[in-house]
């Protein structure tokens, strides 16, 4: 059924389709909607989930990594400052192998404070063994929610779906929302392949030596591995179900262009429509969107950049004393082919600053006019100070 | 494409304002966003929302600076805020006070279309409160017509159940008593 919902709604909408068994969150700053929806749904009876409300963003992810233990389907919600603090826990999740889903809400990092949208703290985690998706808009939130359970279940890691604070986070727009009936015949109940059992008892998280650490580590690998061969054929049964599919990337005019942006969340959306009025003017102008960011799909980023002149990257990051953490990993993927366009990385949007359709054309207008990048990262609007 | 600025102030529920107006688009096939003013928000404090209504799909997820019509939930907010900031010359101002088109013209010096209906009166009447937010929507619609005023039977039962008559009643008296001034 169309309704006309918050990006957090979606989230939460998803979240009691998937019949999730157990929420754990901490409601205060800078935590969103999301949390509050399930805590009402939880107690309103349309979801039948345990919600533990904890002391903090560390015990939330704590107390649902022994929950997942127990074979049981988790999710929690945080941002920004949560997220960072529940840094030791991401790689708990990952090395246990437990497929969490968590929604993580893009919000700038202190001091200063600042609750508006930045990708710093998501991108931050990137080394913990987390799969992550971003998402554009509401339903697109709403069905990745879904195939983050079906691809997490499938390959044993969690995973984040990521979203825009307030331009996603609290912005109203119809989401098709499923029949349960629907939802259930692509996300069946969770058999875990292992979980703790009275019946049979044992130890998860002893002393690990040298001569296994390695193997397990490189477990996680493949598994990361898995996740990037799966996510296709995963979308291929959501598509037949729902008709709808978003692909590890989309590229969108790119076979032609000279020119190629690389966008992730809200920016994208806003991008498309910047792209469709430069092809108007005949402008030889493509859009890659990047959805999954981990696993990164190397193979597919380089096919579809290789060929233009230039790639414009626009991060709403940064990686201090480096540059915008997108543009360093597509530089990565293109560095061992031969002859491949210079990265042009443009920093726009930090701490919720707004990427206007302006902003994008005038990135795209600097990248054409000038023969190679003016700097590592170039950041735009800066005001003087 | 429409854009609409909504001028209220915390608790007065401009949000729900753009919630039924974009659902009242969709039941019309349309595409619709709404959104708040981002950041934190007090009771009583001025707050902006916004609405984008369109015939086609919506892909620009950026705030709204030019609006073609602002609305104005709280009669005091003239003098407060600069309510016509980068409302387009020939747009439209509509404002929830008992002045004339022709006084708030004088106030606000805006040349477009500005019309005027004493909503906090009628919501007095039909609802017992002074929260203009639905009735005003009746205003909307008569000023600026992005969607059909049957177009939100729906949304307002959803919303407000048993308290849906009353509610479309005072919007259909905003409607109603809309005061217009075409541009200047």
């Amino acid at each position: 059924m169309k309704r006309v919902v918050e990006g957090s709604q979606a989230v939460a909408e998803a979240v009691r389709l998937a019949r999730v068994g157990v929420i754990s969150a901490y409601p205060i700053t800078p935590q969103t909607h999301i949390v509050e929806f399930l805590s009402e749904y939880c107690a309103n009876g349309s979801l039948k989930a345990r919600f533990m409300r904890v002391e903090s963003e560390h015990s939330a992810l704590a107390a649902l990594i022994g929950t997942a233990s127990t074979g049981v389907r988790a999710f929690t919600a945080t941002s920004g400052q949560g997220l960072a603090l529940m840094h030791e826990l991401l790689h708990w999740t990952s090395g246990a192998r437990l497929p969490i889903v968590m929604a993580e809400v893009n919000r700038a990092l202190a001091p200063g404070w600042n609750i508006w949208v930045d990708q710093t703290d998501s991108l931050a985690q990137r080394d913990t063994g987390w799969i992550q998706l971003y998402c554009e808009n509401g339903q697109e939130v709403l069905d990745t929610v879904l195939q983050a359970y079906r691809l997490g279940e499938l390959v044993n890691l969690p995973v984040m779906v990521v979203l825009d604070a307030f331009f996603l986070s609290h912005t109203y727009e119809p989401v098709d929302v499923p029949e349960q009936e629907t939802v259930d015949s692509f996300l069946p109940p969770y058999e875990p392949k292992f979980q703790l059992d009275p019946k049979d008892p044992c130890a998860f998280g002893s002393l690990v030596t040298p001569n296994i650490y390695m193997e397990m580590r490189h477990s996680i690998a493949q598994a990361m591995d898995d996740a990037l061969r799966c996510f296709p054929y995963i979308e291929d049964e959501f598509e037949k179900i729902f008709d709808r599919r978003y692909g590890t990337v989309e590229a969108l005019y790119c076979d032609d262009a000279d020119i190629i942006l690389v966008t992730t969340g809200t920016i994208t959306s806003t991008s498309r429509q910047v792209v469709n009025e430069l092809r108007a003017e005949g402008e030889k102008v493509g859009l890659m969107k990047l959805k999954l960011f981990r696993p990164f799909p190397v193979h597919h980023v380089r096919s579809v950049l290789i060929s233009a002149k230039k790639i414009a990257v626009i991060d709403r990051n940064f990686s201090f004393g480096a540059g915008g953490i997108f543009a360093q990993e597509i530089r990565a993927a293109l560095c061992n082919e031969p002859g491949h366009p210079p990265v042009y990385g443009y920093i726009a949007g930090i701490g919720g600053r707004d990427v206007t359709t302006d902003v994008i054309g005038e990135i795209y207008r600097r990248t054409k006019n000038s023969e190679a990048p003016e700097a590592e990262s170039i950041w735009m609007g800066l005001q003087e100070v | 494409m429409i854009e609409i600025r909504w001028h209220g102030r915390g608790g007065q529920g401009a949000v729900t304002s753009v919630e039924m107006l974009a659902l009242a688009a969709i039941e019309e096939g349309k595409y619709a966003q709404g959104f708040p003013s981002f950041g934190p928000e007090r009771r009583g404090a001025p707050v902006a929302a916004f609405n984008r209504v369109d015939d086609k799909q919506i892909k620009v997820r950026s705030g709204i600076y030019k609006p073609d019509v602002v609305v104005v939930l709280d009669p005091s907010l003239v003098a407060l805020v600069n309510v016509t900031e980068g409302l387009k010359e020939g747009g439209t101002l509509i404002v929830n006070t008992v002045l004339s088109p022709e006084d708030v013209r004088e106030r606000t010096k805006f040349k477009g279309t500005i019309a005027t209906v004493d909503a906090t009166h009628i919501a007095r009447e039909e609802l017992g409160v002074p929260i203009t937010n639905t009735t005003m929507l009746g205003a909307v619609i008569k000023a600026v017509n992005p969607v059909k005023v049957e177009s939100l039977n729906a949304p307002l039962k959803e919303r407000f159940g048993r308290l849906a008559p009353r509610n479309m009643k005072a919007l259909k008296r905003a409607h109603d008593e809309l005061n217009l001034s075409t541009a200047a």
